[in-house]
Formats: C-alpha cells, structure tokens, sequence
C-alpha cells in the first residue's frame, strides 16, 4: 500500500479544493491513498509518489480531473431516504400546481448518476400526469462531466436497480439492454443535463420552484456552504422549497431559510420578508 | 415480526437468514413452495416471504398466485426473490400479487431498502 507523506497530501488537498471545494480533512489520507493508488496503476505509473510527481510538473495534464473524480464520492440511489419524494407527492407539488399557472422548475443539484432527478420524473410521471403536458422543466447538474455522461445514458447496473426503485416503476420505466436497464425515453426527456460547479459562478438559471442539494454541501467548508446558500435564495422563488440531503441543515449556516417539517422529512422555505 | 424464507439452495437461505436476524426479525424456512404453504398454516405470525422463483415441485410463481388466493393470507407480504431478471418476469410475478422483487445477486443494503420500500422497517 502507498502511503503519502504531509506534502504530497496537502498537494492533493489543494487541488481537490481548486477543482470541486470539497474540503479533505487532515485525516483523510488513507481516502487519498485508497482511492488515487488504483488511479496511478491504471495510468500506468509506478506509484502514488509518481503519479503526484507528474501532477506538479504538469498542471494542465487530465489527471487532475481524474483525480478530482476519483476523491469525490457518487454514492446514490433511487427515492434516496423516500421522505422527500413522500413530501412532494403528497404536500408540495400538490400545492405548487393550484399557485402555479405556468410551468414548474426543478434542479437537481449535484445530480450524481441521475437516479435522484428519474425519481422525482418517475414521480411525476406517476402520480401528476397533468403537470406533464403542462410542462415540468427539471434541470440536474454535477460538476463531473464523466457522472453526467452515465446519468444522461440513463443505464444501470442490476445492483443499482436493485436499490430503492419499487419493481412496479422498474416494469413501467425501464428496458432491459444485455444486463443493464435503461430507462425510458418519456423519462429520459423529462430531465436537463448540465455540468456546472457549485462553487464557482452557475450558469443562468431560471428561477425555481424547488431545489434539490442533497449529500453535497457535507464536503464543503462553512465558508463554501454559506455563499452556496445564499446564492440558492437568489435563484429560489419566494415560496419555492429546498431540500438538503438528511444530515445536513442550513441551521447556523444561513438564516434567511426556515426548516418546514412535512411528513418525516425536513425542507426549507425562505422566511417572509418583514417589510411593511 | 417473522419472516419466511423460501429457496431450495441452503447457500441462499443461510445468506437471507443472516441478513433478515440481523435485522431483527424471527426467521422460518422451507425450501419449496409446497412447504412454504404449510408453514404459513403453521405459523400466523409470518408477515413477510421471501420467495426463490426456480425450485423444485411447486416454484415460487405458483407459491404466489397459491397464497394469493387464499383470502386468509392477503395482508401477507411476498417478495420475489431471484436470479429471473427479465422485465416480463417482473410483471408477471407482480400481476401474480407479488409486493416487490428483488434480483440475485443482491447486497446486504438492497435487501434491507426493499423492506424499507414495503412499510416493514422504518426508514
Ligand atoms: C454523494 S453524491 C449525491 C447525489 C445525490 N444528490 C444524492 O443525494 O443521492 C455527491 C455529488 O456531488 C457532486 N459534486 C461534488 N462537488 C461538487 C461541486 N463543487 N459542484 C457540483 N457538484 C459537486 C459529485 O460529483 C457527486 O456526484
Ligand atoms: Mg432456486
């Protein structure tokens, strides 16, 4: 096993800070090791210390990116933690179709494989057929370009398929390819594939009516967290809805949003402003 | 809460068998469809089956369409579980009264999800 000394660390850290925010802690060197040793092996190179050699004289080499790909964690799944989904089918899209005479925006930020925007389509698709002739824009990003490539093919692996999706939505929204799934195409179109990174400046965005931030901002400093946030009251709609993923909170992070519990899962809502 | 297991390879009951206690459930198992229907006979306290589709005698489609109908059995929960991994057997087996369907092989995690997905353990 590589092991890797303070400086090659640090290096790493940095960069992954450079590329993605997420912030390693000093105690993360065994993820680092773990995780970049099998990337210097496929790249052809002798050891973690090389592949960090090669990192420094070349800034601009696509492994920097790979390494960023290899730290950050993809882990998702279909109607991940189902209260959110719980909360949409029976309080909020229910209450946004009787405000809203227009259509409705969704974004899924960081999006990883795709499973979380499908869910919420699926879900639509399921139980608000009406909203879909009436148009539904959901729009997902991730920073990684390689996640999106998957997410935007919409095919999945058997273990994955297995995790969290009913079979009555698998029967309905799939096609079985070799010994993949891939989902439908009435599904597929429902959802906007974008790369953007959190934390740099987003591409234009239209107003929304919910956010979706799950399992995201756990890898970022309070720094990273607060301007995220207060760059999502910017693009939320005055009672738009955002969820978190369920052990993150923008409790002392941002005061301008207002925990709502709905059902067994926790939104936020921006505080009506006191102005006379 | 107890919970069946039905599959006619010991290897994958005793796999099921350890995930399920560790779960916390109380387990009963049989390795065919027609002993499964005389446990649930035996046994009232059985909530859940986890039902292998291949095995000998009476495979576990006929244990399905067999338990469903028998009104005596209806708030039973049946889960599918199995290497039959096509889409017109999924809809086969939850047009035979199937609550869920589960394909081999799964994880530890994918089990638990798919009780989580049918209300039997709390999310
Ligand atoms: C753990 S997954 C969460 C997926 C999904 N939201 C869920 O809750 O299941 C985290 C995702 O955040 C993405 N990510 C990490 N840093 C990011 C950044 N700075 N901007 C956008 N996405 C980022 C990663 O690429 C990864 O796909
Ligand atoms: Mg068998």
């Amino acid at each position: 096993m590589d092991t890797i000394n303070s400086s090659d660390f640090n290096y790493i850290r940095d960069l992954v800070r450079r590329h993605s925010a997420i912030a390693l802690e000093a105690d993360k060197a065994y993820l680092v090791e773990t995780r970049l040793a099998p990337l210097a092996r496929q790249a052809g190179l002798a050891s973690l210390q090389e592949l960090i050699g090669l990192l420094r004289i070349q800034p601009t080499h696509p492994l920097h990116r790979q390494v960023v790909e290899a730290i950050t964690t993809h882990e998702t799944s279909f109607f991940r933690d189902i209260h959110p989904f719980d909360a949409l089918k029976n309080t909020i899209l229910p209450a946004l179709l009787t405000r809203r005479h227009s259509s409705l925006t969704i974004w899924c930020a960081a999006c990883s494989s795709g499973q979380e925007p499908f869910s919420i389509a699926m879900l639509v698709r399921e139980h608000f057929p009406a909203l879909v002739a009436r148009q539904i824009r959901i729009i997902a990003t991730d920073l990684s370009g390689a996640i999106l490539a998957r997410a935007r093919e919409g095919l999945y692996s058997q273990i994955e398929i297995n995790r969290g999706l009913p079979a009555a939505l698998l029967t309905r929204y799939f096609d079985k390819q070799g010994l993949h799934w891939r989902i439908k195409s009435e599904i597929r179109r429902m959802v906007e594939f974008q790369q953007s990174n959190l934390a740099e400046p987003w591409p234009l965005m239209p107003p929304a009516d919910l956010v979706f931030m799950r399992n995201v901002l756990i890898y970022f400093d309070v720094d990273t967290k607060k301007a995220i946030l207060s760059r999502v009251r910017n693009i939320l709609k005055p009672d738009g809805y955002l969820f978190l993923g369920s052990s993150e909170t923008t409790l002392n992070l941002d005061t301008a949003f207002q925990p709502i519990s709905l059902g067994k899962s926790t939104c936020y809502q921006l505080r009506q402003s006191k102005t006379p | 809460m107890a919970v069946l297991i039905v599959d006619d390879s010991r290897a994958m009951r005793s796999l099921l068998r350890h995930i399920l206690k560790d779960a916390g459930f109380a387990v009963i198992e049989a390795s065919d469809g027609q002993e499964a229907l005389e446990c649930l006979q035996r046994c009232r306290e059985i909530d859940l089956v986890l039902v292998d589709w291949n095995m000998p005698g009476m495979d576990g489609y006929a244990f399905i369409r067999a338990v469903r109908a028998a009104p005596a059995y209806h708030e039973v929960r049946l889960m599918m579980v199995t290497a039959e991994a096509e889409i017109e057997q999924v809809s086969r087996a939850l047009a035979a009264g199937a609550d869920e369907y589960i394909m081999k092989p799964f994880t530890r995690d994918a089990v638990l999800e798919k009780l989580k997905l049918l209300g039997i353990l709390p999310h």
